[in-house]
């Protein structure tokens, strides 16, 4: 189990644009946990400071009741000795090594079975001795996973691994970590500021805003649980363009990487500019649901 | 022009210029580190003085040196005393002046690779468990090998160039300090141009080619890594 209780203030260049971390929480053995919110409210630096790349200004972590960082007694194990693998945003594979030596690298000596075995497993074993500015975005995410993974750790952290990958590659690479989640059953915490993705694999959800964790639980509770009402359906778009029909308006909206059309008074056009988020909340009774094919 | 040239000073700013370079790659490389990653207060003070031969006129540099290695100042004598080494106007002082005085042309090329580095890749091999050392040497050095080429190649190039404090501190001794931009220096005051033109052309081809290939090189890296 990881507790954790940690806070970092840091000086911004101007009055008032300084930065406050103060998160605590509590993980279990095996849990897939999520951090979600916004860019810049915190989440990957709680990742960083669980994995020792940042010292706290105060307070403490645990894991499996071993203490890993003790602000107020000075103690601050480095990265080197706690028990994480690290999957960063842009991946930072070693660009002269292959992506066998990438993973060899974190294994250590004598454990080239255990590679061959990773590289299996996240289907590299094709790509061996490919260097990784010859891989594409998703064949290098896989070599940071299988990296990450070597060293047998306690701990995955994952920082926000899929954001820089088009959907269809996203959903085949989410369905793949929760494969190896459930095989090697190792604590795990992503962070990601994409709903599906969170809904898709995470046991718990953490919401984090302006450096603190403000809501947490299953993402079904945690998410639904905030809708306004539970027999409407919300959704949240950005207002593309406005036009005048008769004697209504017709608003186009982009809602995820749809586009949909709704009807508008013109009372309520006339508050609305293109460019504007809104939120569309409609009766959820009786909707036509069938399934829309892969 | 070449039939009666002495190549002695050609050779010895070869065997200068070899020495001096394989010194600050051991010297230079970790000092770039160092300054690349520290967060030291005594850094732009390090970065300063590394950088000073850059703008310091060489017979400065050079004046100084012969001030402080000379046997009749406290350091001078202290080396002289306790390790036998005389620093002015022999071989091993031109070595000296030649590391000062080419530092910034190691550590520059190297220290900008190192600090463009993503800092991600450091703390990747940190969470892997590898130490700062292991770290700077297998993932950190490979990542810049074409900074280290050029740091090399352009501190070799610069010690076959200078005058200036080989002049102040080497004086112009015939195969001990006398090295090929003295030797044109000498043949002029002797009004013999054409063993002067000899020289001359000899550095002129040997910079042309430094620069020919520098060139290539870096056109062939940025192919090789994008």
């Amino acid at each position: 189990m990881i507790e954790f209780d940690l806070s970092l203030s840091r000086a911004g260049h101007n009055s008032g644009d300084g930065f406050r971390l103060a998160m605590a929480g509590r993980i279990d053995d095996g849990e897939f946990l999520t951090l979600f919110g916004p860019s810049g409210v915190g989440k990957s630096t709680l990742l960083r400071l669980i994995a020792g790349l940042e010292k706290p200004s105060a307070g403490t972590l645990k894991v499996d009741g071993e203490t890993w960082c003790d602000a107020a007694r000075g103690m601050h194990k480095p990265p080197q000795q706690r028990s994480v693998g690290f999957v960063f945003q842009d991946y930072a594979l070693f660009p002269t090594m292959t992506v066998s030596d990438n993973v060899r690298y974190a294994a250590g000596r004598g454990e080239s079975a255990w590679v061959g075995e990773l590289l299996e497993l996240t289907r590299l074993s094709a790509l061996a001795e490919r260097k990784p500015h010859e891989l594409s975005g998703g064949q290098q995410q896989r070599v940071a996973l299988a990296r990450a993974l070597a060293r047998r750790p306690r701990l995955l952290l994952l920082d926000e691994p899929l954001s820089a990958l088009d959907l269809s590659l996203r959903l085949m690479l989410q369905q793949e970590l929760q494969e190896l989640h459930q095989r090697f059953g190792l604590t795990t915490i992503l962070v990601s500021h994409d709903l599906s993705e969170v809904f898709r694999l995470s046991h718990r959800v953490m919401v984090c805003e302006h450096g603190r964790i403000v809501r947490h639980g299953h993402p079904r509770d945690v998410f639904i649980g905030q809708a306004p009402s539970r027999d409407r359906l919300s959704l949240s778009g950005e207002l593309l363009a406005k036009r005048r029909s008769d004697v209504v308006w017709i608003l186009t909206l982009l809602v995820g990487q749809d586009i949909v059309e709704v009807i508008a008074t013109d009372e309520e056009a006339d508050a609305l500019e293109p460019g504007m988020r809104l939120a569309i909340s409609t009766r959820a009774f009786s909707p036509l649901l069938m399934p829309a094919g892969g | 022009m070449f039939a009666d040239l002495d190549w002695g000073p050609l050779w010895l700013t070869a065997e200068l210029a070899t020495i001096t370079t394989a010194i600050l790659f051991v010297v230079g490389v970790p000092l770039a580190g160092w300054i690349a990653h520290s967060r030291s207060r005594a850094k732009p003070l390090v970065e300063t003085l590394v950088s000073m031969p850059l703008v310091l006129p060489p017979s400065v540099l050079g004046f100084y040196l012969l001030l402080t290695l000379s046997p009749n100042n406290a350091f001078g004598a202290w080396l002289a005393r306790t390790f036998d080494l005389r620093l002015v106007f022999t071989f091993e002082g031109l070595v000296v002046g030649s590391v000062l005085y080419s530092l910034p042309f190691m550590v520059q090329p190297v220290q900008a690779a190192l600090s463009n580095l993503p800092p991600s890749l450091r703390e990747a091999s940190y969470t892997l468990g590898k130490s700062r050392l292991a770290t700077f040497w297998r993932i950190e050095l490979p990542s810049v090998r074409p900074a280290l080429l050029v740091g090399t190649v352009m501190s070799f190039a610069h010690t076959v160039g200078e005058f200036g404090v080989v002049l102040m501190i080497g004086g112009n001794i015939p195969d001990q300090t006398r090295v090929a931009s003295i030797a044109i220096y000498n043949e002029v005051e002797v009004h013999n141009y054409s063993g002067a033109n000899a020289y001359s052309m000899v550095l002129v081809a040997f910079c042309f080619a430094i620069v020919f290939l520098l060139n290539w090189l870096n056109r062939r890296h940025k192919v090789v890594l994008r």
